[in-house]
């Protein structure tokens, strides 16, 4: 069996806290031992919301910042030690959240991509690369010449993603890719992303809030909590039937548009009246359980 | 029955650099005493300046108002004077606004906002009220949407609490002088979905609870359907299609609302 394209393995990032006159004061786990592997080919999803450590994984996956133990693994090796390498970038890009702020706004589409290919010392013929890289996201030839803020929302992300696949990645770390963006032009993005993985032989880490989006987009979706991976599985039996509170607490939070998608929403039971919040759910099944305990 | 408030025929363009372009193109609207409804739209689809209009809030110039009405308890507030449409502004009517952070000023507390904001809105109408009644008044708004320590909330500053809580202290805000009617303008998008639920809940519970009327503007078909009645379908500046809300969902008639629906990522995923 190959390795699989990505591998995180136990892997704890903590930060310290500094008190007064910079003493320690303890630290936060921002990462608390997460494990999970995605295969070629697939979309893993990871499902947080603020506060859960999504970015924080993102950010070691990139290399950015290194876990405090842990291995993370990119087609079996492991990439500590030499982060932040153009080596490491090859195998892996992200795209970001806001297109309109990962954009430079003095740079046409065309100089933008450029600066990716000279960044990795592209040796073929750029503009013939440029070109390719449109076509791969759908885009006319002429945009090259145009700056950000003459293009949609939808049309800046795709030039981000043409960024992204300008040094030809194995891994694309998606960070709430299509956030920003109204319905439609999220549909089409999403098309896209998924057109690509065949095409190119991709593999996504796809990071979001949007259950229903990672419903339809990914195989496999990790529920983060507080730096811990509550529940990983393939997407539709934890949509099916969620085992941890905070997943159910997730699914019966999603605002949905008919009666079907209603009726797989878990029912959360309301305190005074109001919906719980997580801590008050988790709050709840302890005392359940001591309680059971005991008797 | 007539609406409480009843926009007609409203057209409105914006001129900049010599270009006129139409951003609203007659757009007719009801919202009755103490009903749910819902404005849906795409990004520049007109729904925040029907909004701004609505409040009175639209920068004139770049903006005008090429005709129509809005009737609001029977007047047209287009043709009020000023001083009369300020006693409405916040008081008969009033936003709850998007971005809890940037509404809310980052270096006074909770109560320094509410209390300013209840002493002018009696100033205008001519209210008096003691520092007392008025303290009194803010806790007791703050207490109306749920918050467990009134009392430490109004101490606090902005920066002290959650997102979720500031959300609640821009309700509060907007419910201080019993309003009417009250104008949602995406309320908990920025916020995370457990945290948003919680909030769409609130506010639905709190117009039922006071019989207020509810104009909800969003971009999320979601939140439409949890939150409101009857919907009008916002696109280019014109209302596509408007009806009861189950009947949009379920029979769509214009091409653009069930593409609208049918991009919508369906918790049940692709399948079904």
């Amino acid at each position: 069996m190959t390795a699989p394209v990505l591998e995180l393995r136990d892997v704890v990032k903590t930060y310290a806290l500094k008190g007064a006159f910079g003493r320690s004061a303890g630290e936060v786990r921002a990462v608390d031992g997460v494990s999970f592997a995605i295969q070629k080919g697939d979309v893993y999803g990871l499902a947080g919301e603020s506060g859960s450590g999504k970015s924080t994984i993102a950010r070691m996956i990139m290399g950015l910042t290194p876990p405090t133990s842990g291995d993370i693994l990119i087609d079996g090796q492991s990439i500590l030690g030499r982060q932040a390498t153009l080596a490491h970038r090859q195998q892996v890009q992200m795209v970001f959240q806001n297109p309109g702020a990962s954009l430079n706004p003095r740079r046409t589409v065309g100089q933008s991509i450029r600066v990716a290919l000279d960044a990795h010392h592209y040796a073929g013929d750029r503009k013939a690369r440029l070109a390719e890289l449109l076509e791969m996201v759908q885009m006319p030839r002429h945009f090259a010449d145009r700056y950000p803020h003459e293009l949609s929302g939808g049309q800046k992300q795709r030039v981000a993603i043409a960024r992204a696949l300008a040094v030809e990645p194995r891994l694309l770390v998606l960070d709430e890719p299509t956030s920003a963006l109204d319905v439609s032009v999220q549909a089409r993005v999403i098309e896209l992303l998924e057109g690509l993985i065949e095409q190119l032989g991709l593999t996504y880490l796809f990071i979001s809030h949007d259950l229903s989006l990672m419903r339809n987009f990914a195989q496999d979706v990790g529920v983060l909590y507080l730096g811990k991976i509550v529940e990983t599985d393939p997407v539709a039996s934890v949509f099916a039937d969620p085992r941890h509170d905070y997943t159910r607490l997730l699914l019966a939070s999603v605002p949905v548009i008919s009666a079907e998608e209603e009726a797989l929403r878990p029912k959360i039971p309301l305190i005074n009246g109001e919906i719980p919040t997580a801590e008050d759910l988790l709050a709840l099944r302890t005392q359940a359980q001591t309680k059971e305990a005991q008797t | 029955m007539t609406a409480l408030l009843s926009v007609q025929n409203l057209s409105v363009s914006f001129t900049t650099y010599g270009r006129r372009i139409e951003v609203l193109k007659s757009v007719s609207l009801d919202v009755p005493e103490g009903a749910q409804i819902a404005l849906v739209g795409e990004s520049g689809s007109g729904k925040s300046v029907t909004m701004k209009t609505i409040m009175g809030i639209l920068p004139q110039p770049p903006a005008k108002i090429d005709g129509g009405a809005i009737f609001f308890d029977g007047r047209d507030l287009l043709t009020l004077p000023e001083r009369e449409r300020l006693k409405l502004r916040g008081t008969a009517m009033s936003m709850v606004f998007q971005d809890p952070m940037s509404s809310l000023n980052p270096v006074f507390t909770i109560y320094d906002q509410l209390g300013t904001i209840l002493k002018y809105a009696d100033r205008r109408l001519g209210r008096n009220r003691s520092g007392k009644e008025r303290k009194a008044r803010v806790l007791d708004v703050l207490a109306q949407v749920r918050m467990r320590d009134p009392e430490r909330v109004a101490a606090s500053f902005p920066i002290m609490l959650s997102g979720g809580m500031r959300q609640r202290v821009l309700i509060a805000m907007a419910l201080l002088s019993e309003p009417r009617l009250l104008i949602a303008d995406e309320p908990g998008t920025a916020l995370d979905v457990t945290t948003q639920a919680q909030i769409l809940k609130l506010l639905k519970d709190l117009v039922t609870e006071k019989g207020l009327a509810l104009l909800m503007i969003t971009h999320n078909l979601g939140v439409v359907r949890e939150t409101s009645g009857y919907t009008y379908v916002m696109n280019k500046g014109e209302i596509v299609e408007h009806g009861p809300t189950a009947g949009i969902f379920e029979a769509p008639k214009e091409a653009y609302t069930r593409d609208l629906i049918a991009a919508v990522p369906r918790l049940t995923g692709r399948d079904q």
